[in-house]
């Protein structure tokens, strides 16, 4: 079980306890409320026709046969539809002058990736609809498609010819032009002269999200407020969109996220399936929805990662880091989505992550592609940054000769050296590499595995230890909203908190942010009820409805204890300051005299004091209180966080190599994660496994992958190969805290580090485990077929060896697009 | 349409169905039993996992026809009452964090207990293998296995 290492102080009874969810209780017994389960009067059933082809003219669509089916209501094109349905917003151009294609939810002339939808079927029923769409009869005129990323790059086939390219923006950043380090190329020529450089080209494999619970969205037009239910992080952020490109006023849209069953960034998107739900539902004036099949889920919910990276570090010979150069391309699929193009730039100041690196250089291209278009996936552009800067460091390590942990050490910033200005321009407040990565050497066992794996090395065990080391920061809690408007960013990164006092002596929280499994209601309900000095169970978290909620920018980039707990926090506070005069009124006493514990106002120096629930009774009668206030204690606050949060942690596997078969097995992984002050460590525990089996998942198994044509041929759980309960194993899990000085509770992010770390610590295991075959790399995810080839060839372990397909069924003769092609 | 006769957590329904609904179907569609949800369309995922006359099965891998005459339990009816009197297996999945978003834990938790069923005392292999047809993307296994077990130590079946 996961334990503190700093016992919470008494006066903090709440923070720090493993408190049982609230919100378990209906999700045990099944009394759920997710979008899918929302049945209203007449409400009528869409079923999406989506084109076979990855780029292709619509030269007919022929629908009077589907519209002839059996209790189908309509069938609607694109040009049925025209500008009624509104348009997809891009909110984050990474440059003003950043190429991007028309996004219209339903084209009518042409598709630009496989999924794309050409009609929507309306009937009675799920199922009849369905029927209906096998009916439409679409004619496609097939044009080249651009599917290989690095060929995309090139411009040898366009994904929109009319945009004359496929580069959409390039992004920079420079140590010397910023002034916060010196000149990379430098830096890197002096070491080719007299120090050491590595050179690698890593690949971020394409993977898809995979949240259980299929997106759904239902659209109720029958009263004055148009309701749409939407299985989405972001209701705050889709209503707005909404409103801002269909004309519709913003005062007449509620969103509502109920239940929502999982994210990780896959329902950080406003999709073409809720506009065109929404633009039916009030064409119609009935109540509509729209559930995808889990087929169409993997297909067109956006994918995430798909990069290459091109990575050059420069050290002196004694392993002291000089100079990073990183150059990458950015698949964005067939159009810029959401924050699509601006994920690779979450990861543009977390490349030189712990190490002191004096001078540092980040370039981005972005590219389309008639692929599925990429967005946030549980991590965004830092679990890039972390594995390639990891995977180089264990590079280094191996050139020199030294232990992985000793290069670390040799290059990180002391825990003396906080706060630390890194030369990307990011100060991070607090950390203690030092401490953390002792914890964890030791939980592992570090000396005893590595002294194992010299006895198999030596006596030429078939399988063979590796030992992966993976010593990650990340950025998080976004963000500071000067900065997001300086990165050109559509939106702030403030958050919203409400708390409302209610006469019973209930306390009602309002927050902007819109859990999908993390457990706001039970965190924030600690957090209220400590700071209030109110029972735990009297207070309740409200969320993800825009008429409850009505300000808030939702839940993504391990923002919501950070930002929006803070926000909470300030709002509690309010309540307090807002009591005092009502409480020095009630007991005859100065407000100066009035000080507040425990739940309650007293007189200083004296037993007289009232409870503050008592004074939200007494404003709540409003019988007696003073002149010139008001009769209310409820506050509210909107947060605006002033920088970044950067939790850390050092991250070891232990893995087992099976020389003969190429099959990888997980001996032992420990981490200790450094997050700062720990709400409800169960919850933190939670968050930590489920992070570390996806990052591992990426790693080992997941890659979404594409035939020659741009047909996804992973598009299904059984070609998606989303790991098991028998594939997986149990960690071990333990914390060290730096509390962070830049929110009053001391927090740190945790929603996304297990991925962010655990990636490069698992692959540095499997190249470690047979480095001395002469692999220093194997292309991701690791597949037996992969590690054998990479044992077998000699070497090669990098692209050149492994097969470009993670799918061995598919044959690469007949050509696959994947990692190797 | 065919007319099935059916128990489902413990009351007696008759429906006509079309041939081809599916059990899953059926429960959400026309009994309102939304307890149990869908979650693919390969039967990969087990979200949708009930018992059938007492045996595990995933429910969009079975006919609503193929229940004629069945007992079914779903989720809603695990327990006695929906607030009190929580099945064992219930109860550990609360105590041991087994579930954070929740989608996938009607399903994971029918499979637990069936699994209990067969085998009271599982080791951390047993229960990782006899879970391994429901999928889960939130919580990594790790707090399931231990609510498998947590349960199982409850039920008197482990030390």
């Amino acid at each position: 079980m996961t334990t503190l290492q700093d016992p919470p102080v008494e006066s903090s009874p709440e923070i720090g306890r493993e408190r049982r969810r609230k919100e378990d209780q209906r999700l045990i017994t099944g009394r759920t409320r997710w979008t899918d389960n929302i049945v209203l009067p007449g409400m009528l059933h869409l079923a999406m026709v989506r084109s076979p082809f990855a780029h292709a003219t619509i030269s007919s669509i022929d629908t009077t046969e589907a519209k002839a089916s059996r209790n189908v209501v309509t069938v609607l094109t694109g040009a049925d539809l025209g500008e009624s349905q509104g348009t997809l917003i891009n909110a984050w151009a990474i440059t003003t002058d950043q190429v991007a294609p028309a996004h219209p939810p339903m084209p009518s002339d042409r598709v630009s990736f496989a999924g794309e939808i050409v009609a929507v079927v309306v009937a009675r029923t799920a199922a009849e609809a369905r029927d209906a769409a096998e009916l439409v009869d679409v004619e496609y005129d097939e044009l080249p498609a651009a599917i290989d990323l690095k060929a995309a790059a090139n411009d040898e086939v366009l994904a929109h010819p009319d945009l004359g390219t496929n580069k959409s923006a390039f992004w920079k950043f420079d140590s010397a032009e910023a002034g916060t380090g010196g000149d990379v190329d430098a830096a890197i020529e002096k070491a080719r002269g007299d120090g050491i450089v590595i050179e690698r080209e890593y690949r971020q494999q394409r993977l898809i999200p995979a949240f259980m619970e299929p997106r759904s969205t239902v659209v109720d037009p029958t009263g004055e407020q148009i309701t749409m239910w939407s299985a989405t992080q972001i209701p705050h952020i889709l209503r707005f969109a909404l409103a801002a490109t269909t004309g519709v006023p913003e005062s007449k849209i509620r969103v509502i996220a109920p239940d929502v069953g999982g994210g990780f960034g896959g329902k950080l998107q406003t999709t073409p399936e809720e506009w065109l739900t929404f633009c039916i539902a009030n064409r119609l004036g009935k109540p509509v929805k729209y559930t995808e099949t889990r087929s169409e889920s993997l297909m067109v919910a956006h994918h995430g990662r798909d990069q290459w990276q091109k990575l050059t570090m420069s050290a002196e010979k004694d392993g002291t880091v000089t100079g990073l150069k990183v150059e990458l391309l950015a698949d964005l699929g067939s159009h810029v989505s959401l924050v699509g193009g601006g994920v690779p730039v979450l990861g543009a100041f977390m490349f030189n992550a712990i190490y002191k690196f004096p001078a540092y250089q980040f370039n981005c291209q972005t590219v389309l592609t008639n692929k599925t278009w990429t967005d946030a996936y549980r991590g965004a552009g830092r679990p890039e940054a972390t594995f390639a800067i990891e995977r180089l460091m264990t590079e280094l390590a191996a050139e020199l000769d030294v232990d992985p942990i000793e290069i670390r050490r040799k290059n990180w910033i002391t825990h003396e050296e906080f706060p630390f200005m890194s030369v990307a321009g990011l100060e991070y407040d607090t950390g203690n590499y030092e401490a953390a990565t002792d914890k964890a050497l030791e939980m592992f066992g570090y000396d005893d595995l590595r002294a194992e794996q010299k006895r198999r090395r030596d006596a030429g065990d078939p399988i063979q230890l590796g030992i992966g080391v993976s010593t990650f920061t990340e950025m998080c809690g976004l963000a500071p909203s000067r900065v997001l408007g300086q990165l050109n960013y559509g939106a702030g990164g403030w958050e919203h908190a409400a708390v409302r006092m209610l006469a019973t002596g209930k306390v009602e929280v309002v927050t902007g942010a819109s859990a999908h499994g993390q457990g706001h209601e039970t965190a924030f309900s600690q957090i209220v009820a400590d700071r209030l000095g109110v029972p735990f169970e009297d207070v309740e978290v409200l969320h993800g409805d825009t008429q409850t909620s009505p300000r808030g920018l939702d839940t993504y980039g391990s923002r919501s204890l950070v930002v929006g707990g803070e926000a909470l926090v300030r709002a509690a506070d309010k309540v307090i300051e807002k009591a005092k005069p009502i409480a020095a009124h009630l007991l005859e006493a100065s407000v100066d005299d009035i000080e507040f514990a425990d739940g309650r106002l007293s007189v200083r120096g004296t037993d007289q004091g009232v409870a503050i629930t008592e004074v939200a009774a007494a404003v709540f009668a409003a019988h007696d209180y003073p002149e010139g206030i008001e009769p209310s204690i409820d506050s509210e606050a909107t947060y605006d966080p002033v920088n970044f949060n950067y939790p850390h942690g050092t991250h070891l596997c232990a893995m087992e190599v099976d020389t003969e078969t190429g099959g990888v097995k997980i001996r032992k992984y420990v981490c200790v994660d450094d997050i700062g002050t720990i709400i409800n460590p169960m919850i933190v525990a939670g968050q930590v496994h489920g992070g570390l089996v996806q990052g591992i998942a990426q790693a080992l198994w997941e890659e979404a992958v594409y035939d020659d044509a741009g047909t996804l041929v992973s598009g299904s759980f059984v070609d998606y190969l989303l790991p098991t309960a028998a594939d997986t194993l149990s960690f071990d899990v333990d914390h060290t805290s730096s509390p962070s000085i830049t929110n009053t509770l001391g927090t740190k992010g945790v929603g996304e580090a297990g991925t962010i770390a655990s990636t490069p610590a698992v692959v540095n295991a499997v190249v470690d485990a047979i480095r001395h075959f002469g692999v220093d790399d194997v292309t991701m995810p690791c597949t037996p077929e992969r590690v054998w080839k990479a044992i077998h060839s000699r070497g090669g372990g990098g692209e050149a060896a492994t097969e470009g397909a993670a799918a061995p069924h598919f044959d690469a003769a007949e050509g696959t697009e994947g990692a190797g092609a | 349409m065919a007319r099935i006769n059916l128990t489902v957590d413990g009351a007696s329904v008759s429906d006509d169905v079309e041939p081809r609904m599916l059990l899953v179907q059926y429960l959400r569609e026309k009994l309102g039993k939304t307890g149990t949800v869908i979650g693919c369309d390969t039967s990969n995922c087990g979200a949708c996992t009930v018992h059938l006359d007492g045996t595990s099965v995933k429910s969009c891998n079975v006919l609503a026809v193929q229940a004629e005459g069945c007992e079914v339990t779903t989720i809603e009816g695990l327990a006695d009452t929906v607030d009190t009197d929580l099945h064992q297996v219930q109860e550990s999945f609360r105590e041991c964090h087994g579930l954070q978003c929740g989608f996938c834990t009607p399903g994971m938790i029918m499979q637990s207990v069936d699994l209990l069923k067969e085998n009271p005392n599982p080791s951390e292999e047993e229960i990782r293998l006899g879970l391994e047809g429901n999928l889960c993307r939130c919580t990594g296994y790790h707090n399931i296995v231990k609510a498998v077990q947590h349960a199982a130590t409850a039920a008197g079946g482990a030390q």
